[in-house]
């Protein structure tokens, strides 16, 4: 007990961070000022360039922008565009979770898995494009082919390899307590190889939008409505500048808000709560 | 305590032997081994590193099939994983870390489908409270400390009520106090409940400390090198002025000049 220092004599036991301190901790924080040093770049680039034809100034851009979704042209081809790439990432995770499902429930069904992926996964889905012209015609299905094909594999490897290194004990604690076939891979492989399914949504959802967008500046317009890479590629060959930035911004936007609101969230309820992840 | 002369053993293991492939080799982890286990038994398997004690407990949890002999429970053969022979293993990952630590019990419970709904919550809460984690039982468990999480694991295979309770070095990964602490802590439940369990260690004071019967097996391939009492004393034995560990120690290691296992606590 002599050898115990008294409380009041140490320098600091607990005490609250700065107000600065507690400020810096915050990643959207950070990350926003970020954003804004960019912005602030490109602005007084634009502007010493002069060049609206070249490069449209930030606040040029998003006037353009707010125009666009006034009017509701670029609204509309948002929401096209959105909606097609749901179908084909629901489409997408659905096929995935069936071949993964399989690929855990037999050793064939692992050497298909694996063999399609490894032929597929580096093929880019806008090269089937063509095919899928073939053989689906001028219209949404051709998209959703493709956006599916960008899904598939990169959610399927992911999934797949998360499954793999779910820890022996596990495993067999799972098995312990009767969790056999689809009740084990429900109850066990999915929570277990959370981090990497989330990682492969992440993955899967950037490809499907790229690939979308991609596959829409190639063919823009299907059934009559068009999507964002559509108006790009319109705007463009009618010089429309502004609205070319604009559909850009438009793209950009969305995938910062599904990054940091929908992933960002699901990954605070889930992996990082369950220590999973930091 | 000597062994209850019961008529009929719990666990019976008739000459066992285990083999295992790795990538090159065909491996036999163990080699006819012999034993039966009572009710209310804390039976010890005590050997040095490589004499297929934590293989022989895989195989009673019915991970794998042994290529001769025959293992029963209650007398009837044990052919896979089962919810009458409950796992405590020495990672500290064997709890759920998706589930906080009362899920982890009621997950146990339901997936057996032993419970449902209130009377699993309830029996769940019942074995947290058995191992003081009640304040916890809404914790996850990345939040809690290496003892905290063995007890945990413990909690919820001692909720099961299986017919024998299968640790495998629960207290290895722990630090000296802490598992001094937890094999105290394993005693008093087992003075609360009378539970069988079946304890894998190297460890010979662990050994002495929880077990009341010990079985020494031999390394490469495990062999059964003999049965001994214990009454968690340590007594000297009058006619060679040894203790029990030093008798274990002399079994163990009799035709080894060096001694490469050091005793732990």
């Amino acid at each position: 007990m002599s050898d115990v220092v008294a409380s009041a004599d140490f320098g600091v036991v607990q005490r609250p961070l700065t107000f600065w301190q507690r400020l810096m901790a915050q990643s959207w924080l950070r990350k926003t000022v970020i954003l804004l040093v960019i912005v602030v770049a490109w602005e007084s680039y634009a502007r010493h360039l002069n060049n609206p034809l070249l490069v449209l100034t930030f606040s040029a851009t998003l006037v353009s922008f707010k125009d666009g979704m006034v009017s509701g042209d670029l609204l509309q081809k948002v929401i096209n565009s959105v909606v097609l790439l749901l179908k084909g990432y629901g489409l997408g995770l659905a096929l995935a979770m069936i071949f993964t499902a399989v690929a855990m429930l037999s050793r064939i069904g692992n050497d298909l898995l694996e063999t399609l992926t490894s032929a597929f996964n580096p093929l880019p889905a806008i090269a089937l494009l063509p095919l899928a012209l073939i053989w689906f015609g001028l219209g949404d299905i051709s998209i959703i082919f493709v956006v599916v094909h960008s899904v598939l594999w990169a959610v399927a490897l992911n999934t797949h390899s998360g499954f793999r290194s779910v820890s022996n004990t596990l495993r067999m604690v799972g098995r312990n307590y009767g969790l056999t076939g689809p009740r084990f891979i429900a109850k066990i492989l999915i929570p277990a190889a959370f981090p990497s399914i989330v990682t492969g949504l992440k993955i899967g959802w950037a490809f499907a939008w790229r690939t979308l967008i991609a596959a829409e500046l190639v063919f823009g317009v299907s059934s009559g409505k068009g999507g964002l890479g559509w108006y790009i590629y319109e705007s463009k060959s009618m010089l429309d500048i502004p609205a070319v930035f604009a559909g850009l911004f438009a793209v950009i936007l969305i995938g910062l808000i599904v990054e940091s609101l929908i992933f960002r969230n699901i990954e605070a309820i889930t992996v990082r709560r369950w220590g999973m992840q930091n | 305590m000597n062994a209850p002369l019961k008529p009929s053993p719990l666990l019976q293991v008739q000459g066992v032997t285990l083999q295992y492939r790795t990538e090159k080799h065909l491996v036999t982890a163990t080699y006819r081994v012999s034993f039966d286990v009572y009710g209310a038994d804390r039976f010890v398997l005590l050997g040095p590193s490589g004499c297929g004690k934590s293989t022989l407990l895989k195989a009673i949890g019915g991970y794998m099939a042994p290529t001769e002999g025959s293992m029963r429970l209650k007398g009837e053969p044990i052919r896979s994983p089962g919810a009458d022979r409950i796992f405590v293993f020495q990672e500290f990952d064997q709890l759920l870390p998706w589930k906080t630590v009362k899920q982890n019990v009621v997950f146990a419970l339901e997936s057996s489908g032993k419970m449902r709904g209130r009377q699993a919550d309830d029996q769940a809460m019942r074995y947290i409270e058995k191992v003081n984690l009640t304040k916890f039982a809404n914790s996850y468990p990345h939040t809690l400390s290496g003892g905290m999480k063995q007890r945990v694991a413990i909690a919820r295979g001692l909720a099961m009520e299986p017919d024998v309770l299968l640790m495998d070095e629960p207290f290895a990964a722990l630090d000296a106090l802490t598992r001094r602490k937890m094999q105290e802590e394993l005693l008093q439940l087992w003075e609360d409940t009378h539970f069988t369990v079946l304890f894998v260690t190297h460890s010979i004071p662990e050994a002495v400390m929880i077990g009341n019967r010990i079985l020494l097996l031999s390394p490469h391939p495990g062999q059964v090198k003999g049965e001994l009492n214990s009454d968690g004393s340590d007594p000297t034995d009058p006619a060679s002025g040894k203790t029990l560990s030093e008798r274990i120690h002399a079994t163990l290691f009799a035709d080894r000049v060096e001694e490469e296992v050091a005793p732990h606590g």
